[in-house]
């Protein structure tokens, strides 16, 4: 499904990934740990197609297509889903436009019944006459980005921190409906965690722990998640460098 | 042009014309008013709402009412400046509209000032009385013939009597070739509530106002929005002022201009505190589309008591990249994300306009 080879990244002008290989097969959840600075947010940055993450080299394939060079917006229409860590606010533009565009719909079209189920769901129903993102809380904010990747309905989802800056219970609307969208739709993901909460509410098949820009450790998220509990990343900062 | 009695006799490509800047087909309105150069060609309220409101030319509601000269240049000063005093001396008609006491008009009044002849100076008066907890919308369109020219003085002067609102959106449909100054004030009475929204979305050659509130009343509230798009040359000097004097005022000031195609606007505000407490927020937020246009933002607050609360924040600049790839990350093209962002910045649907008047 997606497969990244000895990626390079830059953020202006500075190498953050210094050779990243990553191999999601279809159907699966990985979860990304790794110390704060450390380029998760870069990996998928670069994997979205974010204007100012440059590869400088390696390539990253999706569904067998190469998509090193194409532009964000044809590979969300490939099928890459984003949720950003901090969605940014746009005057005007409303909650509803937003579910329209993400299911390319025509600007007068309505919600059908189904959506405005989900809509439900994930309580935001107040909130799609409202700007996207203005005065949201951290919770509201993760759901309606949640919302808005299970409209544009991806074969793979990015995840920047979905546990970070919310509440239990938004955590685990969230959760509980990605994983059913996964199970329903066979989608992969690759869900970027700090405290490895995600996890109590949704299904992942492998860990990684990103450290200075590298992939280690890819085994048992749990596992991965009890050694960083234990030991911090001082263990995978001793394989980093003995790598 | 003679009277007419309808809309439909409007000639097509006058009424097409206002019909850009808010005007309506008759029957969804509570009142029509429509004025072309120098007279008042119709001036009509709808039967269902007969009783409660009354819409006339006024140089015949001045014949009909002595009284209400005394309303006529009450809040604007006849000598403020060459444009008020030409007003006065050459003025041709205007509109009166008036709700009566307690009437609650749920459809919109309307009225057109509308510019035929090439190079016409048009000078009109209106004025505008919401009795006594009275609730009603206004639309007033002042439009042009296309490739025509000319100037438009309008006075307006607006009272919103105790426990009255009144809304007030006026839409402008002007060309390259003209030359605008509207000069009004409102003066809003004991928790009466009066709201503006000033929409002009096409070129204009030269346009200048500085509508002004007077919250005198106790409790009373004034809103002003305005969505300017200056554009190919046109030069747009705009803002709103509030003099908040009444105790428990409220204000607040919105603008949203844009820029592009060498042209120039200047969006100022000012909210004045003169009793306390009195509340007022201003925000002027503009969007510069290119390098050959120029957005001058002067939000002002004075305040002179210490119960009193007055903000302002302004911010000019391009669309803000991270709006732009957040949509793009949802699969719209870069064209298409700008398109959308404009769009919302000039979001008119907050004023419940059709959609006839949009970017």
């Amino acid at each position: 499904m997606l497969s990244i080879s000895n990626l390079k990244v830059s953020v202006s002008g500075k190498e953050i990934l210094h050779g990243v290989n990553l191999e999601i097969p279809e159907g699966e959840t990985w979860t990304m740990f790794g110390p704060n600075g450390s380029g998760k947010t870069t990996l998928m940055m670069a994997i979205s197609g974010m204007p100012g993450y440059s590869v400088t080299s390696g390539g990253i394939t999706f569904l067998g297509k190469d998509i090193t060079k194409l532009a964000m917006d044809g590979r969300a229409k490939l099928g890459i889903g984003t949720g950003f860590q901090q969605p940014p606010e746009i005057t005007g533009v409303k909650l509803r436009d937003m579910i329209r565009i993400c299911s390319g719909k025509g600007p007068k079209e309505d919600l059908s019944k189904d959506e405005r189920k989900l809509v439900e769901k994930l309580r935001l129903s107040e909130f799609l006459d409202r700007d996207i993102n203005a005065g949201f809380s951290g919770g509201e904010k993760k759901r309606a980005e949640i919302l808005q990747l299970l409209f544009m309905k991806p074969k793979l989802l990015l995840l920047d921190e979905p546990d970070s800056g919310v509440d239990i219970e938004s955590l685990r609307l969230i959760a509980g409906e990605v994983q059913n969208y996964i199970e329903k739709s066979g989608a992969s993901a690759l869900i970027i965690t700090h405290q490895g909460e995600v996890l109590d509410y949704l299904k992942s098949e492998k860990g990684c722990v990103m450290v200075d820009g590298r992939i280690h450790c890819i085994k048992n998220p749990k596992q991965v998640l009890d050694e960083i509990r234990t030991v911090g990343y001082q263990k995978c900062i001793a394989c980093h460098k003995m790598a | 042009m003679k009277k007419v009695n309808s809309l439909t006799e409007i000639p097509h490509e006058i009424l097409e014309e206002a019909m850009k800047a808010g005007i309506d087909k008759e029957e969804g309105r509570a009142g029509s008013f429509f004025h072309i150069d120098h007279s008042t060609v119709m001036s009509k309220v709808n039967e269902k709402f007969e009783g409660k409101i009354e819409v006339m030319d006024i140089k015949d509601a001045l014949g009909k009412y002595g009284w209400l000269e005394d309303y006529r240049w009450h809040l604007v000063d006849k000598n403020k400046d060459e444009y008020t005093r030409a007003a006065d001396r050459e003025f041709s008609g205007g509109y009166f509209l008036r709700i009566l006491k307690g009437a609650k008009v749920e459809l919109p009044l309307q009225s057109c000032l509308f510019i035929s002849e090439k190079g016409l100076k048009q000078r009109v008066h209106n004025i505008v009385i919401a009795e006594e907890g009275s609730e009603a919308s206004i639309i007033t369109g002042c439009a042009l013939h296309k490739e025509s020219s000319g100037e438009h003085v309008g006075i307006s002067e607006f009272f919103v009597k105790k426990g009255a609102k009144l809304n007030f959106t006026m839409i402008h449909n002007w060309s390259e070739e003209t030359v605008v100054r509207p000069r009004s004030a409102a003066l809003v009475d004991d928790g009466a509530t009066f709201v503006s929204n000033y929409i002009c979305m096409n070129p204009v050659k030269d346009l200048q106002m500085y509508p002004k509130a007077f919250c005198k009343g106790v409790g009373s509230t004034a809103s002003f929005n305005s969505i300017i798009y200056a554009k190919d040359g046109s030069k747009i000097d705009v803002g709103s002022a509030v003099e908040l004097s009444g105790k428990n005022s409220r204000a607040e000031i919105v603008s949203r201009t844009m820029v592009s195609g060498d042209s120039q606007i200047i969006a100022r505000g000012m909210l004045e505190g003169i009793e306390s407490p009195a509340k007022g927020h201003l925000e002027c937020r503009g969007l510069i589309l290119d390098d050959n246009s120029r957005i001058h933002a002067i939000p002002e607050i004075i305040g002179s008591k210490k119960d009193i609360e007055l903000s302002h924040e302004a911010a000019v600049g391009k669309i803000a990249e991270k709006e732009i790839t957040y949509l793009m990350s949802r699969g719209l093209s870069h064209d298409e994300a700008m398109s959308t962002i404009v769009r919302g910045f000039m979001d008119v649907g907050i004023m419940g306009l059709s959609k006839r008047v949009t970017v």
